[in-house]
């Protein structure tokens, strides 16, 4: 069994935040992803959004790493090369009662730290905010609310953390673990594709985080999947708010929200629904009416119509805050559970909280000589000027090369993805966007496919959406 | 920035019929632009016969129909052909920016004929609801999936829609050894050809419900099942009605909208709910000499009918130039 300082289960944004943060030291590091890709399973249908930390009961701890994590995203966004865009954020108000509550939400936000709120009338959100329902009288507006893609931003985490050292076993399903009590020394960590032995364990398994603490002993939480439909408009659509568009919100959800996302599309959603199955990731009719009817009352121009997609992704929920913690009772052991919103915008900071309950716990932090805070940005057609991609074209001809013209992605931004590390077509899609515009694939899954093969060497029959067992053909009649 | 007359985008049945007759009309300097590294278009994957009868009156195959075209331009010196050539915007004085592997060029023409074709409704558009995984595919994508490159999508089948190429890829997959177990139609006949009907589905015995619905595809992974629901004639679900086909695949064929975001982005009307350039004429856009033909124009039942009416346009083009001097 090959010998590490931490192992950390889960290639999530949790996960791969960590692993950065830890790939400053002298460590030996790996993350064990059971999915064959990072960022498939909470990750993936993240909504993007960087909270600036307002909606969080004053004392909680993950209102505190909310309003900490947005300062580092934006640090860390520029060292790794991916666009953070500060959108802003408006709570809407349509009546007085509604008004007082925006009073309150600043009152606790201020008391967070969180910076430069304001309440806004009817004539500010009409010049800066016309789509809005004429309805809502005012707003607090977050001007430090941001977006990023979710699943780029695992990529880019983990992209970089491997420069570092960290090693990376995706497929690797964790089966059991003996604890360290019981070896007396490291713990023994078997999984689908082997076995391993680290000092420490992170356990950042999201939806799962409950069975993997158990496996330790730990069986004090329960983790709930919770779920919420999104519903994605094209991209014509994409100036259709200036601004993160929130209701007030209710007890346990923010409510369906108006989204801006990196991508361009605006997103219409959440739904929050408490379900019995992590796997399952229905969407529903009656989703579809909720979400629109309560989105057409924010932005009342919104047509059903100008829906492209959807899908439905599921939050850890543990009923509480953030459990974030060494476990006296597996010394070694730290669970990272229950991370929900604003668990991507906190991602950065609950990474320093976890490599400070390390060094608290035994481990020595020795800062590497050398440490790559940097990553190549790579390019993206879909967000750059004409002129610009003309320049790439002439310096690679294959990004003259269109695969997915709804989306316009390159052969060469294709094959960088694979070479970075794509291994399925939802990993293509996830990190250029092909297959993910009007058409949904029907173009180019063909000629993507071919470059999968091409690339992979791998046969048409094994190339999948997500991993096994969503091949996308049951047979190749050239060769069979 | 290059200047041409006449500058015809998409290489399919109506592009190569509007530059054959262009040149017929007297133009002598036309560019065509092709995407894709074949002319021929989506005739390339309909291996099916059907083709020719209206406008050769001969029964052709896809291929065979296209291959007409490709010989007359091939042999006409004043068409130039560009492949894998990708327009990425043309604006309201008609000046295009295409790619291509290795360059990026701007072209500005006297006149412009659009013949981008269309693209299949996906499930989405429909709002389908239930589970995303794989074996999903649109009924154009499993065509060129067994046609072009010898795979076969799925082996239990159930086709949503009978739309032509549904009907045809319900018979494509059976002759291919797979299992077509339903055909489902929320209409109460089939948005098809008549004779689609009965060669596609009649003679091979598959099951086609009228007035169904999908209610919800399942199957974490792969397709596993759909669940079916009959409606009302309000398009209600009947809720008793409902029953399970297990399959391994879900083919949409629920209609085609016509691709135009290229002449929406020049700035001419779109109608919102169809996606057709808003028009009194055939082939014509709010922008003079912005020409649109085929099936981008409207979408038509026949290629025979696109080859027909796009030679329209390519006279209604030479006609316009010749108006400029």
């Amino acid at each position: 069994m090959k010998p590490y300082d931490v192992i950390i289960i889960g290639g999530g944004v949790i996960g791969t935040s960590i692993a950065r943060e830890l790939s400053r030291y002298k460590l030996k590091v790996a993350i064990l992803e059971k999915e064959e890709e990072l960022a498939f399973g909470v990750s993936k249908s993240n909504s993007g959004i960087i909270h600036p930390g307002t909606q969080n009961p004053i004392h909680s701890l993950r209102g505190r790493l909310c309003v900490q994590g947005n300062a580092l995203t934006r640090k860390m966004s520029r060292e790794l090369g991916i666009d953070f865009k500060e959108v802003g954020e408006l709570i809407v108000a349509f009546n007085e009662e509604d008004r007082l509550k925006l009073v309150q939400l600043k009152d606790e936000a201020e008391a967070l730290g969180v910076p430069r709120l304001k309440i806004v009338d009817r004539a500010w959100l009409k010049i800066n905010e016309p789509n809005l329902s004429p309805e809502v009288i005012a707003a607090l507006y977050a001007p430090t609310a941001g977006i990023i893609s979710p699943y780029r931003w695992v990529y880019d985490l983990a992209e970089n953390a491997e420069s570092n050292g960290v090693e990376i076993h995706a497929s690797t399903k964790v089966e059991k673990i003996l604890p360290s009590t019981r070896t007396g020394g490291d713990f023994e960590i078997y999984t689908s594709k082997g076995g391993f032995r680290s000092r420490y364990i992170v356990n950042a398994a999201g939806l799962f985080a409950d069975d993997i603490s158990r496996l330790v002993g730990i069986d004090d939480f329960k983790i709930r999947a919770r779920l919420g439909e999104e519903f994605l408009l094209d991209k014509k659509k994409e100036n259709i708010t200036n601004h993160l568009i929130f209701p007030l919100p209710s007890k346990d959800s923010k409510g369906v929200l108006v989204i801006k996302t990196s991508d361009g599309n605006p997103m219409i959603g959440p739904t929050a629904q408490d379900v019995d199955s992590k796997t399952d990731l229905s969407t529903s009719a009656e989703g579809f009416k909720k979400v629109l009817s309560s989105a057409q009352r924010l932005v009342p121009s919104i047509n059903g119509g100008d829906v492209i997609a959807y899908f439905a992704g599921l939050r850890p929920a543990s009923g509480g805050d953030f459990i974030i913690r060494h476990e006296a009772k597996a010394p070694g052991f730290i669970n990272v559970a229950g991370i929900q919103s604003p668990g991507l915008t906190a991602a950065p900071a609950i990474a320093l909280m976890v490599s400070g309950l390390l060094k608290k716990n035994g481990l020595s932090l020795k800062r590497k000589l050398f440490f790559h805070h940097h990553r190549k940005r790579e390019a993206h057609l879909f967000n750059i000027p004409l002129s610009e991609t003309k320049r790439l074209i002439k310096r690679d001809p294959c990004y003259g090369d269109i695969v997915c013209r709804c989306e316009m992605v390159s052969a060469k931004e294709v094959t960088d993805a694979i070479k970075r590390g794509a291994k399925t077509l939802d990993g293509i899609k996830f990190r250029t966007r092909a297959q993910s515009g009007r058409c949904h694939g029907s173009f180019c899954t063909t000629r993507l496919m071919k470059i999968l093969e091409e690339e992979t060497g791998k046969k048409p029959t094994d190339i999948t959406k997500r991993g096994k067992g969503s091949e996308i053909v049951k047979e190749d009649r050239l060769c069979d | 920035m290059i200047e041409r007359d006449l500058v015809i985008v998409g290489g399919g049945p109506a592009g190569m019929a509007a530059a054959i007759s262009a040149r017929e009309s007297g133009v002598k300097d036309i560019l065509l632009l092709e995407r894709d590294q074949y002319l021929g278009g989506i005739l390339n994957q309909c291996v099916h016969t059907g083709f020719g009868i209206e406008y050769f009156k001969e029964v052709l195959t896809g291929p065979e129909y296209g291959n007409r075209f490709v010989e007359k331009i091939k042999g006409a010196p004043e068409i130039e052909i560009s492949l894998r050539s990708l327009v990425v915007k043309l604006t309201k004085d008609k000046t295009l920016t295409y790619i291509k592997p290795g360059v990026m060029e701007e072209v500005r023409a006297k006149a412009v004929i659009m013949a981008t074709g269309c693209r299949e409704k996906t499930r989405e558009m429909v709002h389908i609801p239930g589970t995303r995984p794989s074996g999903i595919f649109s009924a154009g994508l499993a065509q060129k999936l067994i046609n072009i490159e010898g795979l076969l999508p799925g082996k239990e089948v159930v086709v949503v829609g009978s739309g032509d190429i549904g009907l045809i890829m319900a018979r494509r997959f059976t002759l291919e050894g797979a299992r077509v177990k339903a055909v489902i139609e929320i209409q109460e006949k089939s948005r098809g050809l008549i004779r689609n009907v009965a060669q596609c589905i009649e003679d091979f015995d598959i099951p086609i419900y009228f007035r169904h619905k999908i209610l919800r595809i399942c199957g974490l992974d792969r397709v596993e099942k759909v669940v079916v629901v009959k409606v009302d004639e309000n398009f209600n679900d009947i809720p008793s009605s409902s029953f399970e086909i297990s399959c391994d695949t879900v083919l949409m064929s629920v209609g085609l909208i016509p691709e135009n975001e290229l002449i929406e982005m020049a700035g001419v009307e779109i109608d919102r709910k169809t996606n057709q350039p808003v028009s009194k004429e055939v082939n014509k856009t709010s922008i003079p000499g912005i020409f649109c033909c085929g099936n981008s124009f409207k979408i038509y039942d026949l290629a025979d009918w696109v080859s027909k009416e796009s030679a329209v346009a390519g006279k209604m083009a030479a006609e316009y130039i010749r108006s400029l001097k």
